[in-house]
């Protein structure tokens, strides 16, 4: 699958293992099951890991581990299940996870805005067409009312630094 | 009211922008239609029976004068020359060719305004009461946090898929008129023991097939948190509310399984995080808002105007009208006059281009060219002199919008149904127009005094039979059309939902089960009381007796 950094077609250096997979050399996300019932093992690998979690597991499950992970992957089984939105928000805001927030499944460029917004900043996309259409997606809507986990200064803000006119 | 400024502006002219190219991908076949569809209910723009229907946002119900003249060119350009107001306080346009929306909404947003969130899992259009600002039981004017609201709702990236549509509403006074215990969350605006002005918060509470009167779930919540604690419920919300079933998903159902105070617990946990977040709003920000919600310049009069009272006995249809579409204004010498949208025998909400535009010059000329729309699906001007009241009424006239019934029988609700939405099992409109037919005679109305019938199509409800004093729910009994009938409901402060009277009646004798439905009321009724306060003193037995005894 094509994935998006930074707004790019970038390589995918990450092998997402299915629970019956054997285990391969590199870096490899495992399933949340996985991680909890081979936990020890996976963390003797040494190599650098990340966990997939379902739309019905929140990251709240892993608080404690999440400095063990370079990537979560937060899985979108349709568009418009919208649970990873807050998902992202908490392992952003909350768990200050500092590490790359995929998001993997129905993802489409019409919602890449607001899963920018919430903290994600990885995209495994259908096509390559997806990535042609990037910036366009995520400038279209320039102002925002809200803060998020991302740099954009909510219009609150910018009010507020104005100059008196 | 409200004004835009450059960032209102800009994010409303971009999602045009957005907007003109999903449509134009969709007319090229870059997009199915099922791929185009989470496009444009993002955008209001709904596919029913016969074609198209655009649901433009009202915020809070509110419209100044220039908006409602263009509201009447969209009619009159783009649709069949007529609109319809909504019990969510919108407008809908129910005849836009697709590839003409694009050019609708940039033609709104000359005028601030848009079809954002009128549709779709998201925060839709936020509610509140018409009579705001002029309602002498007002704490504050809520529409200032109707505002707030609006612009943090607005296409907050966190909660556009919510597992299902989320509605707000905010009332500022004792009396509700705006139906906050039946809303996802509801505010109330109250002091608490320091005198302090914030929010009740009600939540879960909704129609459709599974009516749910709202929990408080804070006593108090102070106007600076207002942002972070409806972030904590939405989170919590977004998180666990049901996703499987269609039917189940809504707050209401989530807050009931978990219980309110497992509910509570969850939220005020959440909120803990968040609460001295960015979230916060600063005292400015809230007076910034305000400024822009100020009263008018009100004249100092008396409250006894004597060309009023002249008027009132020469004229006897004015004087009817002033005794039902004619309201208190905390303001002396002046009044608050509701305009029905409900004339004998037409489709209740809608109205016509010519009428949007006369309602804009009368604003203009008597109420500071502020224009409400309410939830019941009429219009009101809220700044109204008294000595104005008289050539208002007479405006009103020529227009065919002076109908004295506002609260009475024949200020119905009534949902699309059979004749437009293809959900509905069962006409609604015109057992409306039947029903207004039958009781046309207004002194009779009076006679029966205020009383609220509502209609829906199908068990989703929107319009609101739950909480009617008279409910009528369309049913399908094997391909003909039926109505149920729930008596005692009701959507103030003391919110209830009314009970099934017993089998369903046909088509063809509703309108018969309605009026004897309402001579039993009068049977029964005594000294000073109004429906609803017969009904739980005489319970449903009475009517029960009337509607099968014969039958
Ligand atoms: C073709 C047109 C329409 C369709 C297909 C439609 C569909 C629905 C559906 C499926 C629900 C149930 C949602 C739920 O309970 O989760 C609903 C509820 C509702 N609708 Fe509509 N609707 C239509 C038109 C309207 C109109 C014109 C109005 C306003 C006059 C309206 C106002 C409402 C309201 C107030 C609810 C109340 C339920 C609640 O929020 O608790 N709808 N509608
Ligand atoms: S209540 Fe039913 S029939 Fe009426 S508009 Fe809603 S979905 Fe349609």
């Amino acid at each position: 699958m094509p994935l998006i950094k930074e707004g790019v077609l970038a390589e995918d250096s990450w092998q997402a293992l299915a629970d019956e997979d054997e285990l391969v050399e590199g870096p490899i996300v495992v399933t949340l099951d996985r991680w909890q019932s081979e936990r020890e093992a996976l963390l003797s690998r040494n190599t650098p890991i990340g966990v997939r979690l379902k739309s019905d597991q929140t990251p709240a499950l892993l608080a404690d581990d999440l400095d063990r992970f370079a990537v979560v992957a937060l899985e979108f089984p349709k568009f418009n299940d919208g649970r990873a939105y807050s998902y992202a928000r908490l392992l952003r805001d909350r768990y200050a996870f500092k590490g790359e927030v995929r998001a993997v499944g129905n993802v489409l460029r019409d919602q890449f805005l607001l899963m920018q917004r919430c903290g994600f900043d990885a995209f495994e996309v259908a096509n390559e067409a997806a990535a042609a259409a990037w910036e366009k997606a995520i400038s279209e809507i320039s102002v925002t009312y809200q803060p998020g986990a991302d740099a954009r200064r909510p219009a609150l803000a910018l009010r507020r630094n104005r100059p008196a006119a | 009211m409200y004004r835009y400024d450059e960032f209102d502006h800009t994010l409303v002219n971009e999602r045009v922008h957005q907007f003109r190219d999903q449509v134009e991908r969709r007319l090229s076949g870059e997009l199915t239609e099922d791929q185009f569809k989470p496009l444009r209910l993002m955008n209001g723009l709904y596919l029913q029976l016969h074609a198209y229907m655009l649901r433009v946002a009202v915020p809070y119900g509110t419209l100044s004068s220039t908006q409602m003249r263009k509201l009447a060119y969209v009619a009159r350009r783009y649709d069949k020359g007529y609109g319809h107001f909504t019990t969510r306080q919108n407008i809908q346009f129910n005849w836009p060719k697709l590839e003409e929306t694009p050019d609708i909404l940039a033609d709104l947003a000359e005028v601030e305004m848009h079809a954002i969130q009128t549709s779709g899992n998201c925060i839709r259009n936020t509610t509140s009461d018409q009579f705001a600002g002029a309602a002498a039981d007002e704490i504050e004017d809520p529409r200032v946090y109707c505002e707030i609201i609006r612009q943090w709702s607005t296409l907050h990236p966190e909660f556009t898929f919510l597992p299902r549509k989320f509605k707000i509403a905010v009332t500022g006074a004792d009396h509700d008129r705006a139906a906050v215990r039946v809303h996802d969350i509801g505010l109330q605006m109250c002091r608490n023991e320091a005198g302090e002005v914030g929010f009740e918060v009600v939540v879960g509470g909704g129609l459709g097939r599974t009516p749910v009167i709202g929990q408080t779930i804070r006593e108090f919540l102070p106007k600076q948190h207002l942002l972070s604690y409806l972030e904590a419920i939405l989170r919590v919300y977004n998180q666990l509310g049901r996703r499987d079933n269609l039917y189940k998903a809504r707050i209401k159902i989530l807050v009931r399984s978990e219980g309110i105070e497992s509910f509570r617990n969850l939220v005020e946990e959440e909120w803990s995080h968040i609460k001295e977040s960015a979230l916060q709003l600063p005292l400015d920000e809230i007076a910034r808002i305000e400024n822009y919600f100020s009263p008018p310049r009100y004249e100092r009069l008396d409250d006894t105007v004597r060309e009023l009272e002249v008027k009132r006995f020469e004229d006897r249809d004015f004087a009817s009208w002033v005794r039902t579409n004619v309201s208190t204004h905390k303001q002396p010498g002046y009044a608050v006059a509701t305009i029905s949208l409900k004339p004998t025998g037409k489709p209740p909400g809608d109205a016509s281009a010519w009428q949007m535009d006369a309602v804009a010059d009368l604003a203009e000329s008597y109420s500071h060219s502020e224009i409400r729309v309410t939830h019941e699906q009429n219009l009101v001007l809220a700044h109204v002199k008294k000595a104005d009241l008289y050539a208002l009424w007479s405006g009103l006239r020529d227009v065919e919008l002076a109908t004295p019934n506002a609260g009475l029988l024949s200020d119905m609700i009534a949902c699309p149904g059979l004749d437009y939405c293809n959900l509905a099992n069962a006409r609604s409109i015109p057992v409306a127009q039947r029903i207004s037919e039958r009781f046309s005679d207004l002194e009779r109305q009076h006679d029966i005094g205020g009383l609220k019938i509502k209609i829906s199509g199908c068990i989703n409800a929107c319009g609101h039979h739950h909480v009617g004093h008279i409910g009528l729910l369309g049913v399908d009994k094997k391909g003909e059309e039926f109505y149920q009938i729930t008596l005692g409901g009701s959507a103030d402060e003391n919110t209830a939902i009314g009970k099934i009277v017993g089998p369903a009646f046909s088509y063809d004798d509703v309108v018969d089960a309605v009026e004897d439905i309402v001579d039993t009321y009068l049977e029964y009724r005594s000294d000073g009381e109004e429906f609803s306060d017969t009904f739980r003193r005489v319970g449903l037995a009475p009517f029960k007796e009337k509607l099968y005894a014969a039958h």
